[in-house]
């Protein structure tokens, strides 16, 4: 049966499984760690938190608090957020010590922001 | 007090026990690793042996958690099942209602889990003998229902149960009723089997990779219990279900088989058990105890010059269709006996409204008499079940229902006040 493939190591399981009919299916749904496995979960964002990269002083306490992992830390020490699968939920600017995340409301346009990432 | 014995060890022998005991012992010769339970009348007592056979070091290994309700139960259970472990819980009558959330839960996760249920009235109003309206309550939910009609088969009912359920083909769980009081609370000799006859009967315990579809292990990193939308799977997870109970009933067979050939006792085909039925006229369908005292009414009536026979369901769910329109060719009339109710449903009978679907496109003209009775432990003798089968005589002859029936079902022993 296809879904055994999923017994596998983690190495020897394939990265995605593709069913043809209900019968191939695994027994119940299950996802295995990746980007997304529900799809590009920015789209559900109302308020877009945005680092003021200026004044933040690199504490990583939004990369900490985040309950998505979506604040990736930068090779120079200042942390990005992914737009496409952050949701808004507002938790890194209200646990931000030196209240530089700002919410945004995302009609409002964003034109000159630097770390947009187009979805 | 506690033995010091620490040791799975069981030979063969047979030992005095109530129903609930029986059960337990089941647990035991299976090796069930997580036990979680909450104790309720009438099955308490399966849970206050588990709990002692733990404590007394007889059940290695094992873990017994304690919870809070009969919802926690479940979800300890579903927890422990996920992880990779055999389990065991047991409860009656609203312990049964207050779980039936996590019962789904069990279900949709398909986890083998095997249930003892004791089954008992619903209240209000309370009442806490023997009635299979708890376990019938639970039709729709997903879990495999079977029936034990003695103290012997509770014991091997289990069993089989585990044998059928983590079958990796079907992974479903199962409960296994038996009446409260009149079986649960009640003496008699049980064998109980050699402990390593039944460990090259069951399935070997899941080791640490768990169960094919689930588990907990932090190289093998997963997620379930998944949100879906609309137009994702959903109906396909519930299609394999469906289709999982369906494929059930060749294992269950098969288990029953192979039980029989490991420890010579014989269960019918593994979904009905028939008596005397190759020449009937007439026969008796029923489930659990009152379909075993139901041979002693053919029995009787067999003497008396009666060509009568009765039929022991097993597996309520998955429903043996195939092997009721077999018996519907065979007798003329077919009398079924409900100890459980369905309010509304087309008899007002759980058991008589799915045989009468059953039947539909069989092309059989069998006569099916629905009888509701022994409802809230009230006490059906063998007397009265010769009565019914009488009745079903005479629906022979005359080929007419008895004018008594309410709403098209025979209410049997309703009380009279007498002048």
């Amino acid at each position: 049966m296809v879904w055994r493939a999923i017994c596998k190591k983690k190495e020897e399981r394939p990265k995605l499984q593709s069913y043809r009919n209900w019968d191939e299916l695994s027994p119940i749904p299950i996802s295995f760690p990746m980007d997304g496995s529900i799809g590009i979960t920015g789209d559900w964002r109302t308020f877009r938190p945005i680092i003021n990269e200026k004044e933040c002083n690199n504490c990583g306490m939004c990369w900490l608090y985040c309950p998505e992992g979506v604040i990736q830390k930068n090779n120079n020490g200042s942390f990005e957020i992914d737009y496409r699968y952050c949701k808004g939920c507002g938790i890194c600017a209200k646990e931000c010590p030196t209240k530089n995340i700002e919410m945004k409301r995302e009609s409002e346009n964003h034109h000159d922001e630097p770390n947009k990432i187009d979805i | 007090m506690s033995q010091t014995k620490s040791t799975y060890d069981q030979s063969r022998e047979t030992i005095i026990l109530k129903g609930n005991e029986a059960a337990a012992y089941a647990a035991k010769s299976a090796r069930v690793q997580v036990i979680s339970a909450y104790p309720i009348t009438p099955q308490t007592t399966v849970v206050e042996k588990l709990s002692e056979f733990v404590d007394s070091g007889l059940m290695p290994g094992t873990q017994y958690i304690r919870a809070e309700s009969e919802h926690s139960v479940m979800a300890i259970i579903v927890g422990a099942s996920i992880a990779g472990t055999r389990t065991f819980t047991a409860t009656s009558g609203q312990g049964l209602f207050y779980m039936h959330e996590m019962v789904h839960w069990a279900a949709g996760t398909r986890l083998p889990i095997v249930t003892a249920i004791a089954s008992r009235g619903t209240a209000p109003p309370w009442n806490i003998w023997a009635d299979y309206s708890d376990v019938m309550s639970q039709r729709d939910t997903g879990w495999m229902i079977s029936f034990a009609s003695s103290h012997q088969e509770i014991y091997d009912e289990i069993l089989m149960a585990y044998k059928v359920c983590e079958d990796y083909d079907i992974l479903l769980p199962n409960f296994v009723a038996y009446g409260g009081f009149v079986l649960s609370h009640t003496s008699k000799p049980v064998i109980i089997e050699d402990q390593t006859a039944v460990d090259a009967y069951l399935p070997s315990l899941p080791d640490e990779k768990g169960w094919p579809h689930i588990f907990i292990d932090p190289e093998r990193p997963m997620m379930h219990g998944n949100l879906i939308m609309p137009n994702d799977f959903y109906a396909e997870f519930r299609l394999k279900i469906h289709d999982a109970m369906i494929k059930a009933k060749e294992k269950i067979k098969h288990a029953t088989k192979e039980f029989e050939k490991s420890f010579n006792r014989r269960y019918g085909n593994g979904l009905i058990e028939e008596y005397r039925t190759s020449d009937a006229d007439v026969a008796l369908l029923s489930y659990g105890e009152l379909a075993l005292q139901a041979e002693h009414a053919v029995d009787e009536l067999r003497e008396e010059g009666y060509k009568v026979g009765s039929i022991k369901l097993r597996y309520f769910r998955p429903f043996p269709v195939e092997e009721i329109i077999k018996i519907a060719k065979k007798v003329k009339v077919l009398g079924v006996f409900d100890r459980a109710t369905a309010f509304g449903s087309p008899t007002g009978g759980p058991l008589s409204s799915e045989v009468k679907t059953a039947l539909y496109n069989s092309e059989v003209k069998t006569l099916i008499l629905p009888i509701v009775g022994g409802l809230g432990g009230r006490e059906v003798s063998v007397k009265q079940q010769k009565e019914q089968l009488k009745i079903l005589m005479k629906i022979k002859e005359t080929g007419d229902f008895p004018k008594s029936l309410i709403h098209g079902t025979l209410w049997d022993g309703l009380l009279e006040v007498k002048k």
